[in-house]
């Protein structure tokens, strides 16, 4: 059911990054103050958006489940929420070796994506012990999906919040990303979003079509025991 | 639906009152944690960011203790089952709920800046005191419909007293910044009234939009 | 984390493949006439709890006035049944109505026509017997003018609204009374014994009148001179419509018209309850 289009997808997908990946060496200018390390901006930057915005539509697919009953949409909820504290560790992970080699800090509190991300990442770790302390599987689903959306319409607010608190003069990736990029750090930038979002639609469709294949593998034991019993 | 509000908020105070539980819980809490900061950070008497910063963090503490509180009677004693079994609008339980802990974090709040102006605040609170209610007034709308919230939803886990503060404390930080980003220039006594709105800007944005999210899901959390 | 627990897809959803394995197949369709006035029709009702199946094939028909005592071992989901009766979980397949009103969607509009007693009394510990009384007269809306107790409903306004306060607190007044709790009506729950909480339980429960009685072992912890001092109110004296589930199967079947028997979760047989044997009936316990 998940399965339909996943071999394109993950050509696509191992184009797409290896694409970014010889832009980011080979075609991206190294940074003046940085040096070769700026260069982890590309990777992390766009593993925080996508990350985020797979909190995010995580949150609608909760919506979704909610609404209709399905609960196959609670599972792509679960799965993209999943996804995005993977890619999340990641991006704080990379977040702090920029911090060390740019500024020497392994953490700095200037930098409004990090901070919020932080806040974000530490609630969505919570859905793991509430989703899975509870017993009832429909209630889980039902809970899990009231956190999402919650959390979701957190993302947000929570951003604007850090924005508006971190007013320094350090330097901003995001603003940097609007309009003062230039040109071809701008198309090495776009290109990764583009790989990285492809990367985590992959693998969102490759982990649900797993765990639709051990679901019925499940059903199918158990219907052969209760017909062999 | 609102009477049926009234009704079960009416049950929440009469048992509150007799039991004495969240809210000298709370008030004890607050002005211990404020007496903790004395002694943690050695000073005398706080001023500005200092200042806001230790108040508006032992006030979300201890707003922490009565969201664990708020549906754990329902949870202990059956309640829930009541409700449902009665002819009412299941929204009616979440407004109580809210309106309940909207009302002991105010009370709360009349022990408690009092408390933080003798213990460690520098300055003097009178001035900034109108200003601090409101910021009070529209944090204590968002932390009370989140609150309701999150209590609701830690009540069917197996450890609600350890699901609460990890998903209440992270959900509550915009409001920490607001109130605290707009609480430190007011105690300096130099704040301006642009940075004033834009931090109630947030806030008053986070109250509607955690209002409204909660009303639109909370049937969900009790319909089986 | 276990991959059982995550949301599987419903493509699978009701398959009803349980129907055919339904054991002792006695799926009697109680009562002649399927006209209107049927207390409870059940057809094919099934309640899972995830991937188990709590209920299955529950087929049953109540005709306004009956009892239907509900027979089984522990776990086998009397509860569970008395549960989707009373609204409090919804049925997974099959269809269900109760007092003429579809379950789950039309389930808001019975909520005033059934009494639950379950083995929570529902009472709050801190509160007195009259304070939780008032507070259940109110979430029935017995005490604001939108529904006096002895008229249905009645059209809300302020000269109403005097009226129908009295009416509600005379109405928990006579519960009171009637359970013989009038004389401890001012003294916590907490403070009262079990036979005390379960007299007020069944005040609680019939408070609103009902029509339909759900009872889950009215009868523990109560004396036999208290179980006798509740017969007009939860027996077969009151003249309701009744679910009883019990353990006593002698005592259940002499007072109801129809008995229903689970096993498993799923429906052992449904017959008229001077048709059911000892024998059968000593089966759905070993």
């Amino acid at each position: 059911m998940y399965s339909k289009g996943l071999k394109p997808l993950s050509i696509a997908t191992v184009l797409m990054v290896a694409l970014s990946l010889a832009l980011v060496f080979f075609y991206a200018p190294n940074d003046a103050d940085q040096g070769f390390v700026q260069k982890i901006f590309y990777v992390h930057v766009p593993l925080a958006i996508v990350a985020l915005c797979g909190f995010v539509a995580g949150g609608i697919m909760a919506i979704q489940f909610l609404r209709t009953g399905d609960r196959s949409w609670d599972a792509r909820s679960y799965v993209a929420i999943h996804m995005s504290i993977i890619f999340g560790t990641i991006v704080l992970i990379t977040g702090a070796i920029w911090a060390k080699a740019a500024w020497g800090h392994w953490w700095v509190w200037d930098e409004p994506v990090l901070v919020s991300f932080l806040v974000v990442f530490l609630l969505y770790c919570v859905y793991y012990p509430l989703r899975f302390s509870i017993e009832d599987p429909d209630r889980q689903a039902r809970y899990s999906s009231v956190f999402a959306i919650a959390a979701g319409a957190f993302v947000p607010i929570n951003f604007a919040a850090v924005r508006m608190a971190e007013a320094f003069t350090h330097p901003r990736v995001l603003s940097q990303t609007g309009g003062s990029l230039p040109g071809d750090m701008r198309l090495t930038f776009l290109v990764c979003i583009a790989a990285v979002t492809l990367l985590f639609v992959t693998m969102w469709k490759l982990e649900l079509t797993g765990k639709h294949a051990s679901m019925q593998l499940k059903r199918l034991r158990r219907k052969l025991e209760a017909e062999a019993a | 639906m609102i009477r049926t509000a009234r009704t079960i908020l009416r049950k929440d105070l009469a048992i509150e009152l007799r039991t004495k539980e969240s809210v000298p819980a709370m008030t004890l809490f607050t002005v211990t944690v404020f007496v903790l900061f004395h002694f943690g950070l050695d000073r005398d008497a706080l001023e500005g960011d200092l200042a806001s910063g230790v108040l508006w963090v032992t006030l979300l503490l201890a707003a922490v203790i009565g969201v664990s509180r708020l549906f754990a009677i329902e949870r202990e004693q059956g309640g829930i089952d009541g409700l449902l079994l009665a002819p009412v609008d299941r929204t009616a339980l979440w407004v109580a709920k809210a309106a309940a802990l909207f009302l002991y974090l105010t009370i709360l709040e009349l022990v408690a800046i009092p408390a933080f102006a003798l213990f460690l605040l520098g300055p003097d609170l009178l001035p900034a005191l109108p200003v601090l209610i409101l910021l009070l007034l529209a944090a204590n709308i968002g932390l009370a419909a989140i609150g309701a919230l999150v209590s609701a939803l830690a009540a069917e886990t197996r450890a609600p007293g350890l699901i609460v503060p990890l998903l209440l404390l992270p959900l509550v930080m915009p409001v920490l910044i607001s109130a605290a980003s707009a609480t430190e220039p007011l105690l300096r006594g130099d704040q301006s009234p642009e940075d004033l709105g834009r931090w109630l800007g947030l806030l008053s944005l986070y109250d509607v939009v955690f209002v409204l999210i909660a009303v639109a899901v909370f049937d969900f959390l009790l319909d089986d | 984390m276990s991959d059982e627990r995550t949301g599987d897809d419903v493509s699978a959803a009701a398959e009803g493949d349980d129907r055919n394995e339904r054991a002792g197949g006695d799926a009697g369709r109680v009562g002649t006439s399927r006209g209107a006035g049927a207390a409870i029709e059940l057809d094919g009702v099934e309640r899972r709890y995830g991937e188990r199946v709590a209920l299955s094939g529950v087929t049953v028909r109540l005709e306004a006035g009956q009892t239907l005592a509900v027979l089984g071992s522990n776990g086998a989901g009397k509860t569970t049944l008395l549960r989707v009766l009373a609204t409090l979980l919804r049925p997974h397949a099959g269809v269900a109505r109760v007092l003429g009103h579809e379950l789950p969607d039309e389930a808001w509009k019975v909520r005033g026509g059934i009494g639950y007693l379950g083995h929570d009394p529902l009472l709050y510990r801190e509160l007195t017997g009259r304070e939780n009384l008032v507070y259940h007269a109110r979430l029935h809306g017995l005490m604001d003018g939108l529904r006096s107790p002895d008229e249905g409903l009645a059209s809300p306004g302020a000269h109403n609204r005097a009226s129908s306060l009295d009416g509600g607190l005379a109405r928990v007044e006579e519960r009171l009374k009637a359970v013989g709790m009038a004389r401890r009506a001012d003294d916590p729950v907490r403070d009262l014994s079990k036979g005390m909480v379960q007299r007020l339980a069944v005040a609680r429960a019939t408070l609103h009148d009902p029509a339909l009685l759900l009872l889950d072992e009215p009868r523990a912890n109560l004396d036999p001179a208290a179980a006798e001092a509740l017969e007009p109110l939860i027996g077969r004296a009151s003249g309701k419509t009744r679910v009883l589930v019990t353990h006593d199967v002698e005592g259940g079947l002499a007072e109801a018209d129809v008995a229903l028997g689970l096993r498993g979760g799923k429906q052992a047989f449904c017959r008229p309850a001077g048709e059911v044997d000892a024998a059968t009936a000593r089966g759905l316990y070993s």
